[in-house]
């Protein structure tokens, strides 16, 4: 069983579709790096995976069990981290503030699940007390009125599912202190604001963020874009330590030398399709050419 | 020294209005809400506050800490419920619902209590003074002043020392990269909502025992609420305070002057200090 | 053979629709000699709000200006149109035009403060501005003050048209004052829909929808969406003071906290505008429609009506944001005042030539 994989995803912004059937796959202990132009669809297939977009269910499976429809937090807290394109980090927020944040989601109840059951239970009762314990007569989905006036206040997928599913327990090796040990600039300006920071010391917050909640996969977007060279190999030099640490890892990556460098396997995209599969030491550079821009070589 | 007893006499008004603000300065930051019901959750509190002390014969500061858990309760199932539904970047959705919201509410009060108006009673607090050199100041003016300036730090603490705090901020920058951390935007929002019921409910306890109200006062205390938060600047809770002390200290001068100006003075000085600067006296960022 | 392209807003629809609307507004207009007094009352509420709402519309809708405060131009007109009766002397039928330019003059100012204003700071600060009015206002010792006032007898008496009206419907004098506010009001409302829809047919009209559909990129394509913003603010107050002015001359009687009320004058207005549906001049006709719908059903249980009132107002919002005329266009296509222009002809048979 891979530990994720996604089946013949896809993926739209209101008419346009971004997503056409994309088929990945992340094996325990594997980097995987994702390569295609501007536009190809590699955020989007991120934000599909995280939950940002909503999917089919089983149209994403982590560990075997379906993930499509999660929201973001729901997936986060199964154990998939995000570095997100651009980074993204919050101004209001000092650099600590920022590391917290990633910190602040470990496993368990708190008050606001408590209320968010009652007032569902609640809801279920008084449905019970009017119209006895069957509740309502099955309806024909998507014939009622009610069921229409949901979706056009909700969306598609209705309200966000309950995730009952096995939570991560965000225990492990990423602490604060091991995230600065990881990027010892970050503990000199930790109480700098987060957007105070070189594009550079921005992305290390961005990884760290992701990184504290000890996920099992990270995804990082492009964490060298508009970075200068020597700034993209310190990132890259953590990698190794990130994997020590048991996570898996997808990196975006827009450098197709840095890709082929870090993967163990490759997928190129284009056009919202996969285009290309391969080990790195399997895919030669006219494969490439032919994956990124079309059949015209 | 007539003016000295005008304008302290104003700043401690100041302190009941920015008591009214602070709960929409709180929700009006974090996620831009403009919620035109909030006057009339400041009148619904205070009436639920009379029926507790009424109905168990409870003085009430007590019967507003009964009141404080359902009113929190309240606001997290107004945010989750209903006004989750109405943010984004129109402003018109959750002006109107709230406007519904406000008209619901005052009718509603209005056929449970009639308009007859109301008031909780303090007993002999409620005309105690003391003596600050030659000018004698209200003892519930100054416990109201000093209750805004409580909530303040209070909410101070929260938004700058705690997790939820944390996660305030974050949403209010960016609610897709907070849910990516694990944060649910609906949720924090609505324990921001019913955080803001809380000041409510003190905002409630002091509006009732100040002086009388009946159901259709909420407007106007929603008005002086809006003044003081857009005064002070978009996020800023001391600037919030600043904003009630410009408001009322603007309202008592007035009224020294003529009596009938005392609203339009407060009024004109929010027109003014727009004017001059147009993003308010305390604006956050930049 | 060349083909026939053409460039159209007409839809069957809207043909058709303009021959039923020209056929209402004289059906409306002769219903002095079928109809009871009672119902003309009624029908110039309808048509005096629906005034009001297109007018909304027209800031909301089109202009991206939610306001909160347009009772400050109903109670604006309405005490110039006092002001000037009772303190001038002028017969209440031009003085209603006069309550017009009254607003005009208060929007100016207003405008200048507003428009430093965006999204709720816009919204809470014309409110604002229309309580200073309302303040401002109750100072005005000659109208009565804080408690208000009535329009005097005598100037009841001597309005223009009135003894024409009662002689030729055979009714008492202040039966024939309500026929001419009637008629005053079908004209207003009838003018209000025509003028709107005549101003979104041409370039600027279109320019407003762009830019309230995005300013930015409008203002890239070189509209300018200050000077439309100003047209749309100035338009809006003086067809609003015109109906508050006739608002008031038929209620005969005015204080401050009635003809500056937010509720009255701006919340049901935006309620009718959202039920029936917003940026659009069909909308406001149904949401009216339904308003007064509601208001006669439920007359008689007071408070209960209003706070339904409120609610359907949030259910609306939550639940069908584009409103009943949304619904139904969305159905049924159906659109009786179109704007957007359509390329029409030609298409398929241009391969021929
Ligand atoms: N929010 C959006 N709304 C509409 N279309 C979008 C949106 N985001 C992306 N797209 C479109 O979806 C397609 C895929 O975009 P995506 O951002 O996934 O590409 P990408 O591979 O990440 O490109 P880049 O290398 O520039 O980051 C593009 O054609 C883009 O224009
Ligand atoms: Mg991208």
């Amino acid at each position: 069983m891979s530990l994720l994989e996604t089946r013949s995803l896809t993926a739209r912004y209101g008419d346009f579709q971004a997503l056409f059937g994309v088929d990945i796959r992340l094996e325990p202990g594997e980097t995987v790096a994702i390569i295609g132009a501007n536009g190809a669809g590699k955020t989007t297939l991120m934000r599909a995976i995280t939950g940002v977009l909503r999917s089919a269910p089983d149209s994403i499976l982590y560990r075997g069990a379906p993930i499509g429809d999660l929201p973001a937090d729901a997936v986060m807290k199964r154990g998939i981290a995000m570095v997100p394109e651009g980074r993204r980090l919050f101004p209001s927020l000092s650099v600590e503030e920022n590391l917290l944040i990633g910190a602040q989601h470990k496993g368990g109840r708190d008050f606001g699940d408590a209320l968010d059951d009652l007032l569902t239970e609640t809801g279920r009762d008084l449905r019970r007390a009017f119209f006895g314990p069957h509740g309502l007569p099955p309806r024909r989905p998507g014939l009622a009125l009610g069921d229409r006036l949901r979706a056009a206040a909700l969306g598609p997928h209705g309200l966000p599912r309950h995730d009952a599913g096995p939570q991560h327990t965000g225990a492990g090796y990423w602490s604060l202190e091991t995230v600065y040990d990881l990027f010892p600039i970050l503990r000199e300006r930790r109480h700098s604001p987060g957007t105070a920071l070189s594009g550079g010391q921005q992305q290390m917050v961005a990884i760290g963020r992701a990184l504290i909640s000890n996920p099992d996969v990270l995804l990082c977007d492009e964490i060298s874009l508009g970075l200068a060279p020597v700034v993209i190999r310190d990132i890259y030099a953590a990698l190794p330590r990130i994997k020590a640490s048991g996570a898996s890892v997808i990196v975006v990556e827009q450098d197709i030398g840095q890709a082929l460098a870090v993967a163990d396997r490759v997928y190129c995209m284009m056009e919202g399709r996969v285009t290309l599969t391969g080990k790195p030491s399997e895919i030669g550079r006219a494969d490439i050419h032919a994956a990124y821009f079309g059949a015209a070589a | 020294m007539i003016w000295v007893d005008t304008i302290l006499q104003g700043v401690l008004l100041g302190g009941l209005y920015a008591l009214f603000a602070a709960g929409l300065s709180l929700v009006f930051g974090i996620m831009r809400l403009v919620n035109l019901a909030h006057g009339d959750l400041i009148v619904f509190g205070a009436y639920l506050i009379l029926v507790i002390v009424s109905a168990l014969g409870l003085h009430p500061v007590v019967g507003a800490l009964l009141a404080a858990p359902l009113m929190f309760c309240l606001g997290w199932v107004l945010q989750k419920a209903v006004l989750n539904r109405t943010l984004g970047d129109d402003i018109l959705p959750p002006l109107l619902v709230t406007f519904g919201l406000s008209i619901a509410i005052q009718n509603g009060l209005l056929e449970g209590f009639s308009a007859d108006s109301q008031r909780l009673s303090m007993g002999a607090l409620e005309t105690a003074s003391v003596a600050v050199g030659p000018v004698s100041l209200g003892v519930l003016p100054l416990l109201t002043f000093g209750s805004a300036v409580a909530v303040i730090v209070a909410l101070n603490q929260v938004m700058y020392r705690t997790a939820i705090g944390r996660a305030f901020r974050a949403t209010s920058d960016d609610p897709v990269t907070a849910s990516l951390m694990g944060i649910r935007p609906d949720r924090v929002f609505a324990t921001a909502t019913a955080l803001a019921m809380l000041v409510v409910t003190v905002a409630a306890l002091y509006l009732g025992t100040r002086a009388n109200f009946d159901p259709a006062i909420g407007p106007a205390r929603l008005i002086y609420a809006f003044e003081a938060v857009i005064i002070g600047g978009l996020g800023s809770l001391w600037g919030t305070l600043a904003g009630g002390i410009v408001i009322g200290v603007a309202q008592t001068v007035g009224a020294a002057i003529n009596p009938e100006w005392q609203i339009l003075a407060g009024h004109v000085a929010f027109l003014v200090v727009l004017l001059l600067r147009p993003r308010g006296l305390f604006p956050r960022g930049q | 053979m060349s083909a026939r392209y053409s460039v159209t807003t007409r839809t069957p629809a809207s043909t058709g629709a303009l021959i039923a609307a020209l056929a209402l507004v004289v059906l409306l207009a002769l219903a002095p000699l079928y109809a009871s007094r009672g119902l003309i009352q009624d029908l110039f509420f309808i048509l005096t709000m629906l005034t009001l709402a297109q007018f909304w519309n027209l800031l909301a809708g089109y202009g991206g200006l939610v306001s909160v405060g347009q009772q400050a131009f109903v109670g604006i007109g309405a005490y110039a149109l006092y002001g000037v009766v009772i303190l001038g002397g002028v017969d209440p039928v031009p003085a209603i035009l006069l309550g017009g330019v009254a607003a005009l003059v208060l929007a100016i100012p207003t405008a200048f403060f507003a428009f430093r204003l965006q999204g709720a700071y816009f919204a809470i600060g014309t409110w604002v501005i229309a309580e200073i009015a309302r303040l401002g206002v109750a100072q005005w010792r000659s109208v009565g003050g804080g408690t208000g006032t009535s329009l005097p007898r005598d100037a009841l008496g001597d309005m223009m048209l009135v003894e024409g009206i009662a002689a030729l419907f055979d009714v008492r004098a202040s039966a024939a004052r309500d026929i001419l506010a009637y008629w005053l009001a079908l004209a207003l409302a009838a003018g209000t829909i025509a003028g709107i829809y005549a101003l979104l047919r041409t370039r600027r009209g279109l320019a407003l929808a762009a830019v309230r559909d995005n300013t930015e990129a409008a203002r890239s394509v070189g509209v300018d969406a200050g000077r439309m913003k100003w047209l749309v603010f100035l338009t809006a107050a003086f067809g609003t003071g015109l109906a508050g002015g006739l608002i008031y001359l038929q209620k005969a009687r005015i204080s401050p906290d009635a003809a500056f009320s937010v509720t009255d004058w701006t919340a049901y207005v935006i309620f009718i505008v959202v039920i029936g549906c917003i940026g659009t001049i069909e909308g406001p006709i149904i949401g009216v429609l339904v308003f007064f719908l509601l208001q006669s059903l439920l007359a008689d249980y007071g408070s209960w009506y209003l706070m339904l009132l409120g609610l359907i107002g949030i259910a609306v919002m939550l639940f069908a944001p584009r409103g009943l005329w949304g619904l139904i266009s969305e159905k049924t296509g159906l659109q009786l005042f179109p704007i957007r222009r359509r390329l029409v002809g030609g298409v398929l048979t241009s391969k021929e030539g």
